[in-house]
């Protein structure tokens, strides 16, 4: 009896070891998952290295002096970042400023029940099919509708308040403020799909709660469902950063590419992005590294901000 | 007993508790929600404009002599008429190159961290660098092609655009591909090892097909996105005034055509340039509803 098992387990053993076409497609295919898998962090890592090796000779040449030089001079092979590195980040900060606000207030909005559900789900869907809008067509319709549109009222605040240094210059048709408000344009939809998420998510039972001890319900949300989903809602703030800082389209058709700092606001301006697609086809030898190289530096920004998202998410996560 | 319980209704609603809702706290709820309501308005100003202005500028010139814009080609400064067959083409072209390279690499690997190695460190690794790359800004994606492809091959090419296009869009099919492998309840994998399946047979023949969904969905979503990005294309698949003959040459794509017909002081081009947005978005937004219908029909 006993021996008749232990035969048995033997030939099964045996068989197992013989060649075996199946079990070889399969590691064969095991071991191609694990080399994809392990293909991503590759390109991630190609993509680090192929900007650092064309890079490389203006990484030599101008070293750290790179960040705080201003001057983009192709003659005499002198390049800076500083004015580009600035506009990014006040183009970027100023888009947010305006963005933030807004859309948390229409998320707010689009997650109570101030409209029938009828309207109200179509609303969502709407908004994010708008944050799947191509960035070249926001930038267009900067050009031809928002710039003409809002250029006379900003010849109005440049009349009146051009004594404070930030509106000192007369608009130009091209500059930092329109562009601007163009990139919080864009990354509204993606404020407002995130932080209706995630007020949506809040557990009913806390909004049950405050109703349970008499709050109303702008009490309920304010002390109580913004400040649950605030994670949610500052993940999606750090994400539309992110995509504000490596916005290109909308910033090469609207800044007007200025490689100076101008404390002016209506004054044209330059981001890391709009130089790279302006100056890229006619550039070469050092001034292309020195393209790659702002790429790089924009690349560790957006870099930061987006682990700064995942973790702030992340603990998001942990709560619920 | 009637008239003493109504006493003592009266009791709670009035007198005792200070529960009333005070003019001040009425008062800060009207204000917000009127606050909220201006944002909406606010957001729906912009929004709204885009929306209008694509259908009125994009629409006149679509029916504008009507099959033209998609049959002719992108005409020269100051000449009337044409169309951008060749940037349609290109853009198909390009967007079909991205999704060849990106769809076979991001179901694999998101097959390796669902299936195989979930929770282990190569997976929290690859979900890591999945997220990172959805954060690399496109244009350093055209940057990266360029290096690696326009350098080597000596011009700028059509695959060098879908080599740029399928770094944005890898992120995206890994996402929606993993989300699909989870939603498969682990029961079918208990019955494919109890019917002595091997891997490769059950995620072939049974978790695969039923994923197969999601994957669409991660692949139209990808598509959507990849065919309205500019910024990779720029250095990479370039521009052409013809339609492409061979995938190494330079290529038009739509994208690219808005880019370069808007900054353009031509009024044909700038109008065809709202023609071209028009069809991109409606083409967006048309793939998008079709992911979520996808994604609808639940297999498990």
């Amino acid at each position: 009896m006993t021996s008749q098992t232990i035969a048995k387990s033997e030939t099964l053993i045996e068989s197992s070891q013989k060649f075996n076409p199946v079990r070889l497609v399969d590691q064969i295919f095991y071991w191609l998952t694990v080399a994809t898998a392990l293909g991503v962090g590759f390109i991630l890592l190609w993509i680090a290295w192929s900007l650092l090796s064309i890079a490389f000779p203006a990484i030599v040449k101008f070293n750290i002096g790179f960040l705080f030089s201003t001057s983009w001079n192709p003659v005499n092979d002198a390049f800076g970042a500083l004015p580009q590195i600035a506009g990014t980040i006040i183009s970027a900060i100023i888009a947010l400023l305006f963005a933030v606000p807004l859309g948390v207030g229409v998320a707010v909005f689009l997650s109570e029940n101030f409209l029938p559900t009828k309207v109200q789900t179509p609303l969502g869907l709407l908004v994010e099919l708008l944050a799947a809008v191509p960035s070249v067509v926001y930038g267009m319709w900067g050009i031809f509708v928002f710039v003409p549109f809002i250029l006379p009222f900003l010849q109005g605040i440049h009349r009146v308040f051009g004594w404070i240094p930030l509106f000192s210059t007369p608009p130009s048709t091209r500059q930092m403020f329109t562009t601007a408000m163009v990139l919080a344009i864009m990354i509204l939809p993606t404020i407002i799909a995130i932080s209706r998420d995630s007020l949506l998510s809040v557990a009913p039972e806390l909004r049950q709660g405050a109703y349970g001890l008499g709050a109303t319900r702008w009490e309920t949300l304010t002390r109580v469902l913004v400040p649950s989903a605030l994670s949610g809602i500052i993940g999606s703030v750090m994400l539309a950063l992110g995509r504000a800082l490596g916005e290109t389209m909308a910033a090469a058709m609207l800044i007007g590419n200025a490689n100076r700092i101008n404390i002016s606001l209506f004054a044209p301006a330059s981001t890391i992005s709009a130089m790279i697609a302006n100056q890229f086809g006619e550039a070469s030898g050092l001034q292309k590294s020195a393209l790659f190289y702002q790429a790089l530096i924009l690349m560790v920004m957006t870099l930061i901000v987006n682990m700064l998202a995942e973790v702030i998410v992340n603990r998001f996560q942990q709560v619920e | 007993m009637t008239l003493n319980q109504s006493d003592k209704i009266q009791d709670i609603t009035s007198g005792g508790f200070d529960s009333e809702v005070t003019a001040a706290r009425k008062n800060f709820g009207k204000l917000m929600t009127g606050l909220v309501v201006a944002c909406v308005g606010i957001a729906i100003l912009p929004l709204g404009s885009i929306l209008f202005m694509l259908l009125k500028n994009g629409l006149s010139r679509l029916f504008l002599n009507f099959p033209s814009v998609f049959t002719e080609l992108p005409p020269p400064p100051l000449v009337e008429g044409g169309g951008f067959s060749n940037a349609i083409m290109g853009t198909i072209i390009t967007c079909t190159i991205g999704a060849l390279l990106s769809v076979p690499f991001g179901v694999l690997t998101a097959i390796y961290t669902v299936e195989f190695g979930r929770g282990n460190k190569l997976s929290q690794f690859v979900r890591f660098c999945t997220n990172v790359l959805s954060g690399v800004p496109s244009i350093i994606a055209g940057l990266f092609a360029y290096g690696i492809v326009v350098l080597t091959m000596g011009n700028f090419s059509a695959i060098a655009g879908g080599v740029a296009l399928s770094v944005l869009m890898m992120p995206i099919i890994i996402r929606t591909a993993e989300e699909g492998l989870k939603s498969i309840p682990s029961e079918v994998r208990q019955g494919l090892v109890g019917i002595g399946a091997t891997n490769f047979q059950g995620v072939t023949s049974v978790i695969l097909p039923a994923t197969l969904p999601f994957i669409a969905t991660g692949v139209t979503l990808a598509l959507a996105r990849a065919a309205g990005e500019t910024a990779p294309l720029l250095f990479t698949a370039l521009f052409s005034q013809f339609q492409a003959r061979s995938l190494s040459e330079p290529i038009a794509t739509l994208s690219v055509l808005i880019y370069n017909f808007a900054i353009a002081p031509y009024a044909n081009q700038n109008s065809l340039a709202w023609a071209a947005a028009l069809i991109i978005v409606v083409l967006i937004m048309f793939v998008s509803i079709l992911a979520r219908t996808l994604t609808a029909r639940k297999i498990y």
